[in-house]
């Protein structure tokens, strides 16, 4: 098909992919902890659940539910992927790093290493309504975390 | 006679620019409208040679600013058929009107048990304020079902009616489906038991002829932005006998008359409603954008809606991918049309289509109990206006082609759901 191009710089396969996989889709029954997120401009709802595992304290199991889009399921999708397995303590500062490369405050350089596969949303940044899509998730999932430690 | 589209197109700067590389098309109307040269001209002339406050003030730029704007009102007044300029208050916009008339009219009138009725197809700016009025002082809302393709159902209409009914407020265009209530057989349901009206015409002004006394509404609201106006100006019309009874509205300088320390007198119409310094040189150029729709004549714009509409629809039907909201005829609606992807996010369908350069709005449109009532989150929409082309409903009609022929095989659910 002619083109098409924008459309495939935007929705990449990888992230075409990441909104229909179901790997992390779904509730936890009592986790540990919960919290739910609403996008105001569509009004989409999504709520998040996550269990951590004693003692290491890493964050065992994430899973997302609700509707969204594409950029909404994806990045939760991916978010679920890129957060297991680290401490509460890393994971907010992985937010804190993919929200910064979202809003355009640092470079896609910057990007940690765990959070390579966030860079599919990078096309997102010339979107400014679409960037809540993809902040939805990060943005829920932030208020289970610590508040972040003042020196 | 038909309208010379691409001639009328060139009083709108705007309608030339690009979006990502392609010519834009514009069918958010319902949303905002843009604004003839003619207007964007009067505001620059406005600030450059008459800015000055308003009823403040014996000299010559207060004079005429002050001018300007008492014109404006006549204006208005008489391109809805109002009586008397004073009873033309002019607001911020159309939800502040009807803010407006739930604090100064509601919260002065209303008692507990007492019955608002209102419909399924309203906007947030006509359930909200009174959705605040009934919890602070018990209320029932009633609502008005819609039928399946989106009209108000009468029948169920006239059970929710009874003397405790003090109120019906209602759109008289729905800016989701496009459906175009009955609003005089609503009215004439509304005065048999006694109760007022408030029509929210912020959906009818833009696009029909608007006579208030014909419809004999007690309240009428609209914004100046969705009829080629200024952002920043709403009016809302009211019975002269009630909004003399109402409550002022904001407290502070305009809408006094005397003021101690302690007390106030509220100054008379429209006055007592227009606290602080208004919309000053929005209003004065309002009339700009009224001319230029009775230079254009309802009726030829209508014309021209409806031909955009009836290839909108043929083409949306044509796709089995598609769903389609509401009516699926060209005839007795507005020019709005609500449909979806199947399986597919209206906001992902709203993107693909902005990179063809084609603007829609997608979401719940303000509208969430209506989307509810409908099964959905959201919907992606397309509003037309007189300015619109049949070639941008193909333009439109290519890309959502596009779309669907793009994520069709990428997602699994696309057309399917
Ligand atoms: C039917 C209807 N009512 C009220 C409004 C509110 O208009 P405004 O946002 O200008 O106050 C709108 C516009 O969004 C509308 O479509």
């Amino acid at each position: 098909m002619e083109g098409d191009q924008e459309l495939k710089e935007l929705y990449q396969d990888v992230l075409l992919d990441y909104s229909q996989s179901g790997a992390h889709k779904g509730k936890i029954e009592n986790p540990h902890f919960h919290s739910r997120g609403i996008n105001p401009v569509c009004g989409d709802e999504i709520e998040i659940a996550m269990d951590v595992k004693n003692p290491s304290g890493v964050i065992e199991k994430i899973r997302y539910s609700g509707h969204g889009c594409v950029i909404s399921q994806a990045s939760a999708a991916m978010m679920a992927e890129c957060l297991e397995g680290k401490t509460p303590e890393r994971a907010r500062d992985l937010v804190l790093a993919f929200k910064d490369m979202m809003l355009s405050k640092t470079s896609l350089d910057l990007l940690p290493a765990e959070l390579e596969v966030m860079k599919a949303l990078e096309g997102v940044r010339k979107f400014p309504l679409r960037v809540k899509c993809a902040t939805l998730a990060w943005n829920t999932i932030q208020k289970s975390f610590p508040e972040e430690k003042r020196s | 006679m038909s309208l010379d589209i691409l001639e009328i197109r060139r009083d709108f700067p705007i309608l030339s620019r690009q979006v990502h590389g392609k010519p834009l098309v514009y069918f958010d109307n319902a949303a905002t409208t843009q604004k003839p040269k003619a207007l964007i001209a009067a505001l620059s002339s406005f600030y450059e040679n008459h800015n000055g406050n308003i009823h403040r003030g014996a000299h010559t730029l207060s004079d005429e600013a002050t001018t300007l704007v008492e014109n404006a009102r006549q204006k208005t007044a008489d391109f809805i058929n109002a009586p008397k300029p004073e009873t033309i208050i002019f607001t911020r916009n159309a939800t502040e009107a009807i803010n407006l008339v739930a604090h100064s009219w509601g919260r002065k009138f209303l008692k507990a048990g007492d019955e608002i009725v209102l419909t399924e197809l309203e906007h947030h700016s006509n359930l909200v304020p009174w959705q605040i009025l009934a919890a602070e002082k018990s209320l029932k809302l009633r609502f008005i079902p819609i039928t399946r393709v989106g009209d108000l159902d009468l029948f169920a209409a006239r059970e929710l009616f009874s003397e405790k009914t003090k109120l019906v407020s209602f759109t008289a265009a729905s800016n989701v489906l496009g459906t175009l209530p009955p609003v005089l057989e609503m009215i004439t349901l509304a005065k048999q038991f006694g109760a007022k009206t408030l029509v929210d015409a912020s959906q009818w002004t833009p696009h029909f002829k608007t006579d208030v006394q014909k419809w004999g509404c007690d309240f009428l609201a609209f914004s100046a932005h969705k009829m080629l106006g200024p952002t920043g100006l709403g009016v809302l019309y009211g019975r002269e006998s009630l909004l003399e009874e109402m409550d002022p509205f904001l407290g502070g300088g305009d809408m006094i008359e005397t003021v101690e320390l302690e007390t106030f007198t509220p100054n008379v119409l429209p006055a007592k409603f227009e606290a602080g310094t208004p919309a000053i040189a929005e209003a004065a150029v309002f009339p700009e954008a009224l001319n230029y729709l009775s230079k254009i004549g309802f009726a030829e714009m209508e014309a021209q809606e409806k031909i955009l509409l009836h290839r909108a629809l043929e083409i949306l039907k044509n796709e089995p991918e598609i769903e389609l909201y509401g009516s699926d005829l060209a005839e007795g609606r507005g020019g709005v049309i609500s449909f979806n992807l199947k399986g597919l996010h209206p906001h992902d369908v709203g993107t693909s289509l902005d990179l063809e350069g084609v603007a829609v709005r997608s979401g719940h449109h303000c509208c969430q109990p209506l989307m509810r009532r409908l099964g959905v989150g959201g919907t992606a929409r397309a509003s037309f206006y007189f300015y619109n082309t049949l070639e941008e409903v193909e333009i439109f009609g290519r890309a959502l082609r596009k779309t669907i022929q793009f994520f069709k095989p990428r997602l699994k659910a696309v057309g399917v759901k």
